[in-house]
């Protein structure tokens, strides 16, 4: 069902998609039952005159069954979600499949930096390809990478691979995907990161094998123009008005718009 | 244990209840009903405030970079400013004041029938506190950098250095303002239990106690069984703030995931701090506009208990992907899950006890069965995020925002008029206007499902939180997705152009609505069998206690209800 609504770009995508498909049908079932239940009373027993309403305790057996029996179901189903959710969790978190390349991918307030390998496929060797705000991935590789921040928290959230991991300053977390489809997605930050918080995006590009050997010519030699740039454009993302300029006591600005 | 006397010596003050003066009686006040409303009000006026910050930054998103009517334009500083104080103050100043705080003074006494609270000086301080912190956080939005704008988790090391937050006082007065607001809600929180359970009336036991005042009760245990490792975490951080210390730094030996486990040891179980408040009025509410009993009262209790207790061990769910072993998640995966057990008996409980009933759509019942309704999606959806694999998706994205609105509104501003609309001739011996509640129901339900159904869809197309613009990202930018936002966020102006309605209704109600009988809804607990508003010292004897507090429709009864201090024939 998620990729109806974004595209899915990475092994494991699937995996996420199928969960969530699992559960929705889990929790639908649950949902329907519970609130039709809850408007099916509403209607049916609403006040009539000279109809008394039941005296229920709701304390012998006969009573209780009928919330009882729906919770053991709930039960049961509980530990299907939570089986098949450590399956997917499992592959995608605790396993590190053999990689083909590596990338380094460093947060800094606000921007994004990615070390590619190069064709040594080693990091801190002379051919390695450093860019900003600009991932350059070969399809159907498998990548591990190793991200690190500079300053505070951040999260390297690529929404069409399902991928998702916080960069904490002084560790480096390592991880894996593997793009299954060429094309270029977005990449937000996903953990609050101070004033360009909602601005630190970069570009992911997956390319096929020779326009990725011709990208890192072009960004060798110095002629390459950055996606994330033609993505986006002239956009800044900062309020249009030219004679704009954020105030930093804006609340005082604030009060004394309003008055 | 059936033996319940008030054990506690009470100042002189409070005994002897006398006519006041102004000073003493409203600002000044040791009567819990007054404390209780100081607190209701506070926490409506900061709700205003949270309100209007929600529609700046919904603006924002709808019209990226446009003036916003009524406040102008919002930059990216000034954005996250908005974003993380909202947040705050829903949670700290109007969900924990209201429900907890409010009611709990308000209805504590008059429920168990006591005279006051067992420390009223105590309750005093605790509200004064509760000020001085309220007045701190405004502060902090006018000092040099403008207020905190790290997010309500205020995740360090962006909360506890200067430069790489750039609000340099505003961040220790957010700090400041929320650690003063424990304090106050402790010494709150004794007083709520010591009360309960030394200060019944005689007869009633601990199975007579109504819903509202154990769950208040439970709240309260939760919440002071789980500040403690927020208080020392926040004044580690104010620590790192000022005196440059590094308990966070890991430049300096610290590390930025203990704040997060401090933290979310607090803020899971504060989840349920708020909901369980909300939960008990409800049941309150629900049996006496359905003339039930309570379905299965001691399961209900116990399902309380449980929840409470599991709260303590599912709060690394709030950190699957931030850098924890990932092995470890699996254990949170098990415990958030069995969360849904407890919870679900609990839904399962309220929705029998409409079975049979004789249900009359009052505005309060409306506010409860909205409540239960709105509930609900909060409920399943909570499965989704618990588990972790599907957490690597929606981890801060939209459809966690989504969801903890279906369970914070709910809970707060749902549960919040549930229990205004039903106690309000209690508080202030009138009756409000029917129609204009129910125009203020309607008006605030439908707009509410209409602002945060679409952000799950939103969500699931891969649109993250705290996200100052997102014409930035091209695959959000679609006019589609721009068309979400805007329908969002306009049904968030007519929610708030709704909330007028109520004001008006509030006011008017207060002072000229019809007057109210002592036992308007016909229903049994003990606050319903004394003049409204009740004076000061509540009860002119003592009530004797004869009976559970959901005795509706007993058979044989001529009455369909059955007070809690009728004396047997």
């Amino acid at each position: 069902m998620i990729e109806y609504f974004v595209q899915s770009a990475s092994s494991f995508a699937g995996d996420i998609d199928n969960l969530f498909l699992v559960i929705t049908l889990i929790i639908g079932f649950w949902f329907f039952l519970t609130f039709g239940a809850l408007v099916y009373f509403i209607i049916r027993f609403r006040r009539k005159d000279g109809v008394k309403a039941k005296y229920i305790a709701g304390e012998k057996h006969s009573e209780t069954k009928w919330t009882h029996y729906p919770h053991y179901a709930v039960i049961a189903m509980d530990v299907v979600i939570i089986a098949v959710n450590i399956l997917v969790w499992v592959e995608i978190k605790q396993t590190l499949p053999p990689r083909d390349n590596l990338v380094r991918v460093i947060g800094q307030q606000w921007t994004w930096s990615f070390i590619h390998a190069g064709p040594d496929g080693e990091l801190d060797t002379p051919d390695d390809v450093a860019t900003a705000n600009d991932l350059h991935l070969k399809l159907g590789e498998t990548y591990h990478f190793e991200l690190q921040s500079r300053d505070v928290l951040h999260n390297f959230s690529v929404p069409a691979f399902r991928l998702r991991q916080d960069a904490v300053p002084g560790r480096t977390i390592s991880g894996w995907f593997k793009p299954t489809k060429t094309g270029t997605f977005d990449l937000q930050c996903a953990e609050m990161c101070g004033y360009g918080h909602g601005i630190m995006g970069a570009a992911v590009t997956v390319h096929s094998k020779e326009s990725y050997e011709n990208t890192m010519a072009q960004i060798r030699k110095g002629t390459y123009e950055s996606h994330y740039q033609k993505r986006r454009g002239t956009k800044t993302g900062l309020p249009s008005k030219t004679s704009y300029v954020e105030d930093k006591d804006s609340f005082a600005t604030l009060l004394a718009s309003i008055f | 244990m059936s033996q319940a006397t008030a054990a506690v010596k009470k100042d002189s003050q409070a005994e002897h209840h006398e006519e006041l003066s102004f000073l003493y009686k409203y600002i000044l006040p040791v009567d819990h009903k007054i404390i209780g409303m100081q607190y209701i009000f506070t926490g409506l006026i900061m709700a205003i405030i949270g309100g209007y910050f929600s529609y700046a930054f919904r603006m924002q998103l709808a019209f990226p970079g446009e003036v916003v009517p009524l406040y102008g334009l919002v930059g990216p500083g000034e954005y996250n400013m908005l974003i993380t104080n909202h947040g705050t103050i829903m949670i700290f100043w109007v969900a924990m004041p209201v429900l907890i705080a409010g009611f709990g003074n308000y209805l504590i006494p008059l429920m168990i029938g006591c005279d006051d609270m067992v420390f009223p000086r105590l309750n005093r301080l605790s509200y004064q506190i509760f000020l001085v912190s309220a007045l701190v956080l405004i502060a902090s939005f006018f000092v040099t950098g403008g207020g905190f704008g790290g997010a309500w988790t205020s995740y360090p090391p962006l909360s506890s250095n200067a430069e790489y937050s750039l609000t340099d006082w505003g961040a220790s007065l957010w700090i400041l303002a929320v650690a003063l607001e424990f304090v106050s809600f402790l010494l709150g929180g004794i007083n709520f239990i010591t009360t309960t359970m030394n200060a019944r009336a005689p007869g009633m036991k601990m199975m007579d106690i109504p819903i509202a005042v154990w769950f208040i009760v439970i709240a309260v245990i939760l919440f002071m069984a789980s500040v403690g490792p927020l208080i020392a975490g926040a004044v580690m951080l104010f620590m790192d703030q000022r005196l440059g210390t590094s308990f966070f730094l890991p430049s300096g030996g610290g590390d930025p995931l203990l704040w997060q486990h401090l933290f979310w040891f607090f803020g899971h179980p504060e989840v349920y701090v708020v909901l369980l408040p909300t939960m008990g009025i409800v049941a309150d509410v629900i049996t006496v506009f359905s003339r039930k009993k309570l379905f299965g009262y001691r399961t209900v209790l116990y399902t309380a208990f449980a929840t409470g207790g599991l709260s303590f061990v599912v709060w690394a769910h709030h950190q699957f992907i931030a850098g924890i072993d990932p092995r470890v998640a699996n254990v949170f995966v098990v415990t958030t899950v069995l969360i849904s057990i407890p919870l679900a008996e609990m839904m399962f409980s309220y929705i029998a006890t409409l079975y049979g009933g004789s249900i009359e759509l009052k505005t309060p019942m409306l506010w409860a069965l909205g409540f239960l309704a709105a509930f609900l999606i909060g409920g399943v959806t909570g499965i989704y995020l618990g588990a972790s694999a599907l957490d690597i998706y929606f981890h801060d994205s939209y459809f966690v925002l989504a969801h903890f609105h279906y369970t914070f509104f709910p809970i707060t501003i749902i549960g919040m008029f549930a229990a205004l609309t039903f106690w309000f001739p209690k508080m202030f011996g009138r009756m409000m206007n029917e129609t204009l509640g129910k125009i203020h129901f309607w008006g605030t339900f439908i707009p509410f499902n209409c602002i945060f159904l679409p952000l799950f869809f939103l969500g699931l197309a891969g649109q993250n939180r705290r996200v100052y613009n997102f014409q930035l990202y091209p695959d959000l930018a679609t006019q589609d997705l721009q068309n979400i936002r805007i329908f969002a966020t306009l049904s968030l102006v007519v929610m708030l152009i709704f909330q007028l309605v109520f004001i008006y209704n509030f006011f008017v109600s207060m002072f000229k609505g019809e007057k109210a009988p002592n036992n308007p809804w016909n229903a049994n607990t003990l606050e319903w069998s004394i003049p409204s508003p009740p004076p000061h010292g509540n009860f002119k004897t003592l009530p004797t206690v004869y009976r559970g507090a959901y005795e509706y429709s007993v058979p044989g009864r001529e009455l369909d209800y059955w007070p809690q201090n009728e004396a047997p024939k």
